[in-house]
């Protein structure tokens, strides 16, 4: 097959490439470039937008042996995942850029790009492993390495999106890819994981949205309000800076009466206000999730023992039922979760096969 | 693989056998041409004798060729050193006319003496072709001629071929003594460049357009303008530019530009042949697609010989520039990417071109290794890439 390779820079997608060569494939590298001004944006913990990693894919691109280009996604990268992430922010919710981007980016407008320019596939670092079913669709499942598993962030891909993908690294464990990138001769081998979002530099959201948003922000500030009482406990310099569960940087100056730690329970962009309480009131038993994806088929039920969901990245595995109806999909979870913010993906798995996913819309207590 | 058909020696273009053999000769005859002793004397030798062919071909005198490591370096020494110079003169000497179509080896500098050191940076504009209005010029230099510290206009552009009007430049700058820095990095070779008859101050070269190696160039300037260095050190070139001389690379430098000057008519009618063949051949097949700069009815006074810039309605110049790669055929965007992302070429937008238009461009650049086969492989792919990358959603 004629196969375009996502190289971020980092060693996943290196070796990812490497593999695909070797597999016989006749593979082209890519490294996507995200800002206008990739100056602007992180050099410290390494994402995978800055100029000195375009270089390090090209330099594995060189050792690997394959054609390299650098694709301007720029704009689109702006519109559909950079504007997102401040819209949802500003209405009180908790985006996942990274599932966005795969969504919108990696394997939309790119796979979309390299089909019309005669490829057959994209590959990338992703740890998940792909497979046909009985049904002859293409199945997506958890990596061999749990701890490393990246299929929560590749929820949103549909069947023909997974027709057109390969994961050469979802049966590796990240120590055997280093390993395999040392031998190779891949410069990136020892390169530190990336973490946090790829755009904001130094992982300050609130402040990097604070610049940002401007006058878009819904407001400046407001009061942090006990939920329970009623009473203001602080103040606070803008609702987006905050996110459901979030337990630091309340600047809450007195404790709770019952001297347990308070956690943002509810955000209010429109009158500003920010609830808090204790721990127990975090928690959810259902929720809704709205814009589902699937993999495959769109189920009616799930409620099989091995039917779970995923709700945050490297988040647990949360035994529950998922009824599929209208617009949306509604999750029932056997154990209450803590912390779920609306805006998050609810990813939903039948034993390690994903299902499909959804974005979170409205949680509930019990019933 | 077979030999790529090589269609970009406006990057740069391969070393002819002359300058490649006169570079070998020296390189393992380590010395210091700035040492004494007889070693020494041969380097300098070596240095001085390719400085005067330098200097026979583009009819300047030896001791106004100041050699550098290249185009870029001697453009930086051009309009700071010129810059610097005049400033110190006659400290109402801050403007700086150029055009907005100018190398970024030109313009960046000129970005940042305006940001450090109190430049007023002109960027005067051009006709849809690309070619420099003189009418602005003549106003921008009679609105304060005392003020104006440098004019630089390129010969010809690099990205669309486009030439400038260089002779009227200067004459209307020496109206008021007002020196003028010309790039002729693309001129050289296929236009006829001669230095002391096209009346410029200072003039740009570099070897690695002409067949010569990388990393070897030259700011021709006359002995009467004064040129603050940019690099100090022991002293070297007329105290302009320090550091120890490359003989080897000058020697193929020199070995290279005798050898463009020479060919220089017989090569550019040759360029002009195959030119007018790949345009009519990419037309046939994809009827749509522009030339950018003068067309076939002024191209032989007023473009490149080289230079097919072409612009593809509905396409990316980076898809297509990576179809043709994935055959064999190499050509540029003709954007410059330093940071690695493609932005649209601040050429075309100063010719009025929209940044789609801008960005859905290819130059093919024609050199001393091209053919008839080479413009043959072009017209043979264009069509199929073309039809692809128009399947392109952007």
């Amino acid at each position: 097959m004629r196969v375009l390779a996502a190289m971020s820079g980092g060693v996943d997608s290196a070796v990812a490439a490497a593999r695909a060569v070797e597999a016989g494939h006749d593979v082209t590298g890519i490294h996507l470039a995200l800002s206008r001004n990739p100056a602007s944006y992180r050099s410290g913990a390494r994402g995978c937008c800055t100029i000195e990693d375009s270089n390090d894919a090209r330099r594995a691109a060189d050792v690997i042996g394959i054609p390299f280009y650098v694709w301007d996604m720029s704009e689109r990268f702006h519109e559909d995942v950079v504007e997102d992430f401040m819209d949802e922010y500003a209405a009180g919710r908790t985006p996942n850029p990274c599932l966005r981007c795969n969504e919108k980016i990696k394997f939309a407008a790119v796979l979309d790009k390299a089909l019309a320019l005669g490829f057959d596939a994209v590959v990338t670092g992703h740890y998940a492993q792909l497979r046909t079913g009985a049904d002859g669709l293409v199945e997506m499942h958890r990596a061999l390495d749990h701890g490393k598993d990246q299929s929560y962030v590749l929820g949103v891909l549909d069947q023909r999106q997974l027709q057109h993908s390969l994961f050469p690294l979802g049966g590796s464990t990240k120590t055997d890819v280093r390993a395999e990138a040392a031998e190779r001769g891949l410069l990136v081998a020892d390169k530190p994981d990336s973490h946090d979002i790829c755009f904001v530099a130094d992982g300050d959201n609130a402040g990097w949205l604070r610049e940002k948003l401007g006058d878009r922000a819904p407001n400046h500030g407001g009061a942090v309000v006990d939920d329970a009482t009623g009473e203001e406990l602080g103040r606070h310099e803008g609702t987006y800076g905050f996110t459901i569960g979030q337990r630091k940087g309340l600047r809450i100056g007195r404790p709770a009466p019952d001297g347990k730690p308070r956690f943002v329970l509810d955000i209010e962009p429109v009158t500003g206000t920010v609830r808090v309480g204790p721990r127990e009131r975090l928690a959810v038993h259902r929720l809704r999730g709205i814009r589902p994806r699937w993999c495959g088929t769109r189920p009616t039920r799930l409620d099989g023992p091995e039917v779970s969901v995923q709700l945050r990245a490297h988040g647990a595995e949360l035994p529950a039922r998922v009824v599929v109806g209208g617009e949306g999909v509604d999750v029932e979870l056997d154990e209450p979760a803590y912390g779920i913010a609306p805006g998050q993906a609810v990813v939903v798995y039948d034993g390690s096969r994903v299902v499909g996913s959804a974005t979170i819309s409205e949680t509930g207590g019990e019933s | 693989m077979s030999t790529p058909v090589y269609l970009d020696h406006a990057a740069t273009t391969p070393m002819v056998p002359a300058a490649l053999e006169a570079m070998t000769a020296h390189l393992a005859t380590a010395a210091n041409p700035s040492s004494l002793h007889a070693s020494g004397r041969r380097a300098r030798r070596v240095v001085e004798e390719s400085r005067e062919t330098i200097a026979r071909a583009l009819g300047c005198r030896p001791g106004e060729v100041v050699l550098t490591s290249g185009g870029t370096e001697a453009d930086n020494l051009a309009v700071k050193g010129i810059y610097w110079s005049r400033r110190a003169a006659d400290p109402r000497r801050v403007r700086i006319l150029t055009t907005a179509v100018e190398h970024h080896a030109v313009l960046d500098p000129l970005d940042w003496l305006a940001e450090h050191h109190g430049a007023e940076v002109e960027l005067l504009p051009v006709d849809a072709d690309g070619r420099l209005d003189l009418a602005a010029l003549r106003a921008s230099i009679e609105r304060d001629p005392a003020g104006v510290a440098l004019v630089s206009v390129m010969w010809a552009n690099n990205e669309v071929g486009t030439r400038q009007p260089v002779t009227d430049v200067v004459a209307l700058a020496a109206e008021h003594a007002i020196p003028v820095h010309t790039d002729a990095v693309q001129a050289l070779g296929v236009l006829p460049v001669d230095f002391a008859a096209s009346g410029v101050d200072a003039m740009t070269v570099t070897g690695h357009k002409v067949g010569g190696p990388h990393g070897a160039g030259a700011l021709v300037v006359r002995r009467e303008v004064g040129v603050v260095p940019l690099v100090h050190g022991g002293g070297q070139e007329r105290d302009i530019r320090s550091g120890t001389l490359d003989a080897p690379a000058i020697a193929g430098f020199a070995a290279a530009v005798e050898l463009a000057v020479a060919r220089q008519a017989e090569h550019a009618a040759r360029m002009a042949g195959l030119r007018e063949r790949l345009v009519a051949g990419v037309r046939e097949v994809v009827p749509d697609a522009v030339l950018n700069g003068p067309g076939p009815d002024a191209w032989d006074a007023e473009r490149l010989p080289g230079n097919v810039h072409l612009s593809f309605p509905g396409c990316e110049g980076d898809s297509l520039l990576m179809l043709l790669d994935a055959r064999g055929i190499e050509c540029s965007t003709g954007s410059a990417c330093s940071a690695g992302v493609p932005q649209a070429s601040h050429v075309l937008l100063a010719m009025g071109r929209e940044d789609a238009a801008a960005r859905s461009s290819l130059r093919f650049s024609l050199g001393h290794t091209s053919t008839e086969d080479d413009v043959a492989a072009v017209v043979e792919a264009i069509g199929p890439c073309v039809e692809r990358a128009r399947g392109v959603r952007f």
